[in-house]
């Protein structure tokens, strides 16, 4: 494997978790808000149980992908960051306002911690939808370079199906992985009637989501022709996301040992399906980082640098394992922690 | 006004926010700890009780904090392309190491927080010095990038070119660890004078020597005591910083001190401001001598003055004053700690004076003027150059334009994200006082 690929899919790999981790910590922002005024279900309750210990983990994801595009990819995050100067301040503001109003929720008097939750629940909302415009922007056609710095278009990204399309998606998506993360969750804190509330969630909204899927397609068809033919070249992985999904879905009607549908295979499943439609889009991307001017190749960092950098993440990431297996331990594992109220 | 401008009052203004929450960040923690080990040693509750309490504030400020660094790190990139540019090339590799101290402090500090009730002693402590050196590594990591801007190295530049990059020689780059050092002990300082500060106010709201009163009263020395330590070593440390600015960037030493004419057996001014017309420190107190004493140990080291450089390559002068104050600080505050030791413990007395507790109280937020003062020195003073003598700012900055608007956008926010934060501190701990859990 050539370096850049190497950093390729190192990056790619944040990207992932980031954006299963986020979806379900935003998501599960939002049905917090959502369930708020119902006490006695419990869902909001689950919710922050996840939430709290897990936004800060998720949060330094996206810091990763921001330093990891800097470090192996400088010339290309240029671009980027050129391009991106609005909407990604729109972006970080967002998650500033929204981090830091779901910490204070927690703490807050009674009175005011309503306003704070619908604050933190539809800013929640709102950044998977910016975010994932990102990616219909590295498609081509929304940077203009040809004045001596990047600007982006924005009235063709406000006309443009894609956009709109992938946005679905992301919306979509957040509640889905949330909703069936946190029904795994209440399942094992044994919180059936919780549970079964984010099952349905999780039945209702997982074919919306795999149909934004498709309309992706069909939109990508129109106006990136070039990644909709590679991606038609990827289809036994497109079929088999599809396949997993079906899986995972099944997975929800399967009787379990108490409650109906058995939510941890679901979850594995359809976190599966993630990664391999994952794995299709960003194949059929490359070589390009940002059609059609920066490829893998140019934008790439000094391969001194790299073989550092590379080192570094080997050493750390195995040096934080332990952390890792403790904090899993601590609150996605330890009964005592799901049922404590 | 110009993008240029605009550009780097914004970012100066994230950094400054963020710093505030930064250096709390990685001082409260060591209180914390330092706590919850006097508590294993003496079984004194009130210990515990100090360290959670402190803890929980610090879990609050810690959702801004944690925010407005995601702000600064995507921030650098969006408003200064060109130098990011060069970071990801040579420097990446603090930005990088960073992310594992962010990722052990975050897992620790959610263990710590969420799962105290389940941990035993000997967790909590570990839990806390992990806690505490992944906001200290944290923050020398990101610090290094900055030190590497004053001092590059690892690289050459030929025809525009970056060549011969060698990731490790710019890690390790001439100031890394004085620098770093400085900005964790001037940290761990003002995380102690913050708690001496609230602790000496709640003991002069205080009626009468209560249990409550004693509790402050332990808060207020154990604070006073740790403050006082890191004062020490940030003088003895922050010495070694400006003799470093003597040896590799003398225009910034030059504009800290107002000195215009090089010389052997320099003086050294003490307040008052640099005169541009004149070319002299005006109202200040010149000590004969002592600059020179100072940059190299021997006085009769030659100090180079601004005059040698030509005038578009001076730093702003307005830097001395800021020197000054971030200096007069650190002595003071030294001195203070070292009076209040010696009035509680080697004289005994149980309370101190009135105008002793308002100086207490003062030392918090003097030690964050301290900081701030710091960092806008350090990055005012290497203008004109984004890394010095290599880029200069204005090659760095982006050209997309509308920060204007954007400033004004980030300003609002700050400014929501100070207020709602100061509120839910004060309700939080107005709703659970420590009277009820002592
Ligand atoms: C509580 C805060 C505080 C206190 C009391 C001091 N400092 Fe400081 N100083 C900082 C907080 C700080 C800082 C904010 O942390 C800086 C900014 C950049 C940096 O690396 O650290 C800094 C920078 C800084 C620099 C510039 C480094 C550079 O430009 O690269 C010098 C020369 C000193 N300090 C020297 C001192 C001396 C001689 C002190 C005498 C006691 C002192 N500082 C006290
Ligand atoms: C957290 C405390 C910090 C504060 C308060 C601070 C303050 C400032 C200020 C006021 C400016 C504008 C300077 C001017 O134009 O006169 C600035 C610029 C800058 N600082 Fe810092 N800074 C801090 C930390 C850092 C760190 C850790 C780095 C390195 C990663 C850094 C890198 C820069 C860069 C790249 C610029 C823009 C280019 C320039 O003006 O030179 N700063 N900072
Ligand atoms: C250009 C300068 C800086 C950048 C780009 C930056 C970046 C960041 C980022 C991305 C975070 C959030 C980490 C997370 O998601 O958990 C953060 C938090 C933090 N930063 Fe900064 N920072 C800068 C300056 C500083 C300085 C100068 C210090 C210390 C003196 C500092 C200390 C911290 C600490 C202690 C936190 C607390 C949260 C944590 O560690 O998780 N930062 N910073």
């Amino acid at each position: 494997m050539s370096d850049e690929i190497l950093a390729i899919t190192l990056l790619w790999m944040f990207v992932f978790i980031y954006s299963v981790a986020a979806s379900i910590d935003f998501g599960a922002g939002f049905w917090s808000m959502i369930y708020l005024k119902k006490p006695h279900l419990k869902a909001t309750d689950i919710a922050n149980r996840y939430l709290s210990p897990s936004w800060e983990v998720t949060n330094v994801f996206i810091v990763l992908i921001v330093v990891g595009l800097v470090t192996f990819f400088p010339t290309a995050a240029f671009k980027i960051g050129s391009a991106l100067l609005i909407p990604g301040s729109l972006i970080i503001l967002l998650l500033a306002i929204r981090s830091a109003f779901l910490v204070f929720s927690h703490t807050a008097y009674n009175k005011y911690k309503s306003l704070l939750y619908i604050i933190s629940g539809i800013s929640g909302i709102l950044i998977p939808a910016l975010l994932i415009s990102i990616l219909p922007i590295t498609q081509g056609g929304f940077i203009d370079g040809s004045n001596g710095t990047e600007q982006l278009l924005f009235s063709e990204l406000i006309t443009s199906g894609s956009v709109y399309t992938f946005i679905g998606f992301g919306i979509t998506s957040t509640l889905f992985l949330s909703s069936l993360l946190l029904a795994d969750y209440s399942n094992v804190a044994e919180e059936t009637k919780t549970y079964q509330i984010y099952r349905t969630k999780a039945i209702v909204i997982g074919p919306i989501s795999l149909i934004m899927a498709f309309l992706i397609l069909l939109t990508m068809r129109e106006e990136a022709n070039w990644l909709f033919e590679n991606m038609m070249s990827e289809k036994i992985w497109l079929l088999l996301s599809v396949i997993t999904f079906i899986i995972g879905y099944i997975f929800l009607w399967i009787p379990g040992k108490k409650v109906k549908g058995q939510p941890r295979g679901a979850v594995l499943f359809v976190i599966l399906q993630y990664f391999i439609a994952g794995y299709a889009y960003g194949k059929a991307h490359l070589p390009y980082i940002i059609y059609p001017d920066m490829t893998l190749r140019i934008g790439f960092t000094d391969p001194n640098t790299f073989r550092a950098l590379f080192v570094v993440y080997i050493v750390g990431f195995i040096v934080l394992t332990p952390g890792f297996y403790v904090f899993w331990k601590m609150f996605l594992k330890d009964k005592r922690y799901l049922k404590h109220t | 006004m110009d993008e240029l401008i605009l550009a780097r009052s914004l970012f100066g203004t994230t950094m400054g926010f963020h710093i505030i929450f930064a250096t709390l960040g990685v001082g409260i923690p060591l209180l914390s700890l330092i706590s919850e080990i006097t508590y294993q040693v003496t079984k004194d509750k009130h210990y515990a009780v100090m360290a959670q309490r402190w803890t929980k504030g610090f879990a609050v400020l810690l959702g801004v904090g944690i925010p407005t660094g995601t702000i600064a790190g995507v921030q650098l990139t969006l408003l200064w392309p060109g130098f990011m540019e060069v970071v990801g090339k040579v420097i990446a590799l603090p930005f990088q190491i960073e992310i594992f101290a962010f990722l052990l402090e975050a897992l620790f500090m959610s263990i710590y927080v969420y799962a105290q009730d389940r941990l035993s002693a000997s967790m909590r402590i570990i839990s806390l010095s992990l806690v505490t050196l992944g906001a200290c590594a944290s923050a020398v990591l990101i610090t290094n990038v900055h030190a590497f801007e004053g001092t590059p190295a690892g690289f050459r530049i030929v025809n525009g070119e970056i060549v011969d990059i060698d990731p490790w020689a710019a890690f390790f780059n001439p100031s890394f660890f004085v620098t770093g050092g400085h900005v964790a002990v001037t940290a761990f300082m003002t995380g102690a004078f913050t708690i001496a500060s609230i602790a000496a106010f709640k003991m002069l709201r205080e009626k009468g020597l209560t249990n409550v009163y004693h509790f402050h009263r332990k808060a207020l020395m154990l604070a006073l005591i740790t403050g006082g330590f890191f004062s020490l070593l940030t003088a003895l440390n922050g010495h070694d910083s400006a003799q470093l600015l003597h040896k590799y960037q003398p225009e910034k030493l030059a504009a800290a001190e107002g000195l215009f004419e090089t010389q052997a057996y320099a003086p050294l001014a003490i307040g008052g401001y640099t005169d541009r017309e004149s070319k002299e420190v005006k109202w200040g107190i010149e000590i004969p001598w002592l600059l020179s004493f100072l940059a190299n140990n021997r006085f009769d080291e030659v100090v180079i003055g601004l005059n040698d450089y030509p005038e578009e390559e001076w730093p702003p002068l307005f830097v001395h004053t800021l020197f000054n104050a971030m200096v007069g600080i650190g002595f003071l505050l030294l001195g203070l700690s070292i009076i209040g030791f010696i009035w509680h413990d080697l004289m005994r007395k149980k309370s101190f004076p009135k105008w002793m507790m308002w100086l207490f109280i003062a030392t918090g937020p003097l030690a964050m003027c301290g900081i701030e003062f710091g960092w806008i020195f350090a990055c005012t003073g290497r203008q004109p150059w984004v890394i010095y003598r290599v880029m200069l700012t204005e090659d760095a900055v982006t050209k997309t334009g509308g920060i204007g608007s954007l400033f004004i956008m980030f300003g609002i926010v700050y400014l929501i994200l100070l207020i709602s934060v100061v509120l839910v501190l004060y309700y939080y701990f107005k709703r659970h006082p420590v009277s009820k859990e002592i």
